[in-house]
């Protein structure tokens, strides 16, 4: 081995230096690239749901004059049992007939009857429910418009032709004729937030799918978190390390990567066919979200045991605390900031499974907002995917605001994560 | 984690071994029997033919001490000579570590430390601890010192809890210093504070023995002066063992010291005789500084 100098050693450091200040800026250009790369990702999509969604949150109405006439509905006091089979398209076909009285013959009439949502009638009997006194006279209203109507006026932007679909000429100018006079007008869609599942378009609501997911994600961590904990603690701190231990953990870890079906057919055959639970219920769904859910908790509360420091727990024990003192007292406060984002980790990914809770039956369609936990109903993803599926093409933009919808109850949840943990935090 | 650590202390050891080349094979014989007073006439502590075992290596081997009322014994040697495991015997503080065995006769008053019978609970309220790093709990200052008498139910009221607490402090001398931010974290004191909070909280559940690991590596020589006159003060009603790595420590605060080599226990003599007129030859290579 040669004796190099000071100065040659110098030389050889000077020699690498340019290609090593290459290296850390080329690593450091990565690293932007790539975050760039991901926040441009998440630009694309939020600006495209948005700007594809945003519509839904409108919805095109048309008023009408309607009379309440006793004759045409055919009732003549106003009960439940009058208002069950009265006659409220006559009333509101009637007002069709008198705003455009050119429309005559079969095909232009129902034509005609067509502007208007076949939801309409509902409303108009509501109203009447409300307020009997109107049996005989007459209101204007604003009734929501047929779907088809509602994708025409959205899509007219300037004095372009817009997208047509079903509708004719004739009702195209009828429709143009309304808004000129402000007749026809896109107001704020309550619709969407107040009603469950529709075939038509401007009927179908998020409610009932909103409910259905709370429900689930309440069965879901009320049986979760506890389990996964309680798992966790005993693993961590009290299990011995052995060889059925090891095989638990293993276990436990090969869980949180089966596919998201497997449980949901895993449900199926115990919950429902075994334990013959209701189908379609988010009981059931919360069940095979909790199975689902209960590795990522067991693993993340885990971790949490594991960083809190064992000077801790030894000081805790020096002083002739229990076991289970050692735990409650001192380790589990200063692990619970962890754990509980490991919950909520855990919660956002039940929030957003769809494929275990197809085969449980909460894929049906359901249009009464649920009321509990055993109640037939739907969660927001598998609304999404029904409504995706469907062809008219006012759900594309329901499709995208329920995708909002989701998405900012994700939000919501993360922010209340990150509150409750640096709420947790300070307390010490 | 644990069986990282004895790997490691195991590896120290031959390590060790090998370095000492002749005083190691010189004491391999004459270890056999420890030098000096290991026993006294009243013991607090008795511990005949201690054997601690970490799986398959042996830790201690064969130590017989007695330590008696209101005495300073520290415990000296080199890094990995089992002092600390020793000295975590007599809380049971091992019980905690996987694989760890205790044999041979340990009694506190005459009543046996291990057994099937014994609830390490109240054992630990006897015999308390202070650590190598400070480990407050990330609680307030009286929450720390209070935590022993609550888990223990000695307070029965609010008051003389706040008592306990405030004697405690008074002990540790600490109370001046913290008796405005009793409500304050623990844990945002200095290093000496901080042990000698940890101090506090041990003496607040009136223990008969109080074990200290190291209490002043990790402090500044002030905070080190502060707790050494605390442990002189603390003798007048408490038994202290106490492991460290400093001799001019041990000669400070103990009247009797144990010189701990590769397992075994070489010498036990008055402090004075172990620094100034060693009889072992090994005892005397430590103290001057040949290895350790």
């Amino acid at each position: 081995m040669t004796d190099l100098t000071q100065a040659q050693v110098r030389e050889r450091i000077a020699k690498r230096l340019a290609s090593r200040h290459r290296k850390e800026k080329l690593f450091r250009g990565l690293g932007i690239a790539s975050i760039a790369f991901g926040v441009l990702a998440v630009v694309i999509l939020f600006s495209d749901i948005i700007s594809k969604g945003s519509g839904a949150f409108m919805q095109t109405a048309i008023q009408l004059q309607v009379h309440y006439d006793a004759q045409v509905l055919g009732i003549d006091t106003v009960d439940d049992e009058s208002l069950a089979w009265a006659n409220f398209s006559g009333v509101i076909r009637q007002a069709l007939r008198e705003r455009f009285p050119s429309a005559t013959g079969r095909s232009a009439k129902r034509e005609l009857y067509s502007l208007v949502s076949s939801g309409a009638p509902f409303t108009l009997r509501d109203r009447l429910a409300d307020n009997p006194k109107l049996l005989g006279g007459s209101e204007t209203v604003w009734l929501a418009a047929d779907d088809d109507v509602d994708t025409f006026v959205k899509s007219l932007k300037g004095s372009e032709a817009g997208f047509r679909g079903r509708t004719s000429d004739q009702k195209a100018g009828w429709i143009e004729q309304l808004l000129g006079s402000g007749e026809l007008k896109k107001r704020f869609n309550t619709t969407f937030f107040t009603n469950g599942d529709s075939r038509e378009p401007e009927q179908a609501g998020i409610r009932a799918a909103l409910m259905g997911s709370l429900f689930t994600l309440l069965v879901t961590l009320t049986l979760s978190f506890p389990i996964g904990v309680a798992a966790a603690i005993y693993l961590e701190e009290y299990a011995p390390k052995n060889r059925w231990t090891d095989l638990i953990e293993v276990n436990i870890n090969n869980l949180a990567a089966v596919p998201s079906i497997v449980f949901g057919l895993l449900g199926l055959a115990i919950f429902i066919n075994f334990f013959e639970l209701p189908r379609s219920a988010p009981l059931v769904g919360g069940l095979v979200l909790t199975l689902m859910t209960l590795p990522t908790i067991i693993i993340s509360s885990r971790a949490a045991l594991k960083a809190v420091p064992p000077s801790i727990r030894e000081a805790a024990m020096g002083m002739g605390a229990s076991r289970m003192q050692v735990v409650f007292h001192h380790v589990l406060p200063l692990a619970m900031p962890g754990m509980l984002t490991g919950a909520i980790i855990g919660m956002a990914q039940a929030l957003g499974e769809t494929a275990p809770l197809l085969m449980i039956g909460m894929v049906a369609f359901i249009v009464d907002v649920p009321g509990g936990i055993t109640d037939p109903a739907t969660v927001l993803p598998v609304q999404i995917f029904l409504w995706a599926d469907s062809p008219e093409r006012a759900f594309v933009e329901r499709t995208s605001a329920a995708i909002m919808v989701l998405l900012s109850v994700l939000i919501v949840m993360n922010t209340c994560a990150v509150l409750l943990r640096k709420k947790l935090e300070r307390r010490w | 984690m644990s069986t990282m650590t004895l790997d490691a202390s195991a590896r120290t050891e031959a390590a060790q071994a090998e370095l000492l080349g002749v005083e190691s094979v010189a004491h391999s014989a004459e270890v056999r029997k420890t030098v000096g007073r290991p026993f006294i006439e009243i013991a607090k502590l008795r511990m005949r033919d201690v054997n601690v075992c970490y799986g398959e290596i042996q830790a201690i081997h064969s130590v017989s001490l007695d330590i008696g009322c209101n005495e300073v014994v520290a415990m000296i040697g080199p890094s990995g000579c089992g002092k600390s495991t020793f000295l975590r015997c007599l809380n049971r503080m091992n019980d905690t570590i996987e694989g760890c065995r205790v044999e041979g006769e340990l009694s506190l008053d005459g009543e046996p430390i291990y057994g099937p019978k014994v609830d390490v609970v109240p054992l630990r309220a006897r015999v308390g601890m202070v650590f190598q790093k400070p480990n407050p709990f990330p609680k307030s200052i009286y929450e720390n010192v209070a935590y022993g008498p609550k888990i223990h139910g000695i307070a029965s009221r609010r008051a003389e809890l706040d008592e306990i607490v405030e004697n405690s402090l008074h002990r540790a001398g600490l109370w001046n210093e913290v008796k405005d931010r009793l409500n304050k974290p623990g844990t945002g004191l200095s290093g000496g504070q901080q042990q000698r909070l940890c101090i506090a909280r041990a003496i607040a559940v009136s223990p008969e023995v109080i074990l200290m690991d190291e209490p002043c590596s990790a402090l500044d020589p002030i905070a080190t002066a502060r707790i050494e006159e605390l442990i002189d003060e603390l003798r007048a009603n408490y038994t202290i063992a106490i492991v460290t790595h400093s001799m001019q420590q041990a000669a400070r605060v103990s009247q009797r010291t144990a010189y701990f080599h590769l397992g075994h226990l070489v010498e036990v003599n008055d402090t004075e005789t172990v620094f100034t007129n060693p009889e072992h030859e090994l005892t005397e290579a430590y103290i001057t500084g040949r290895f350790g």
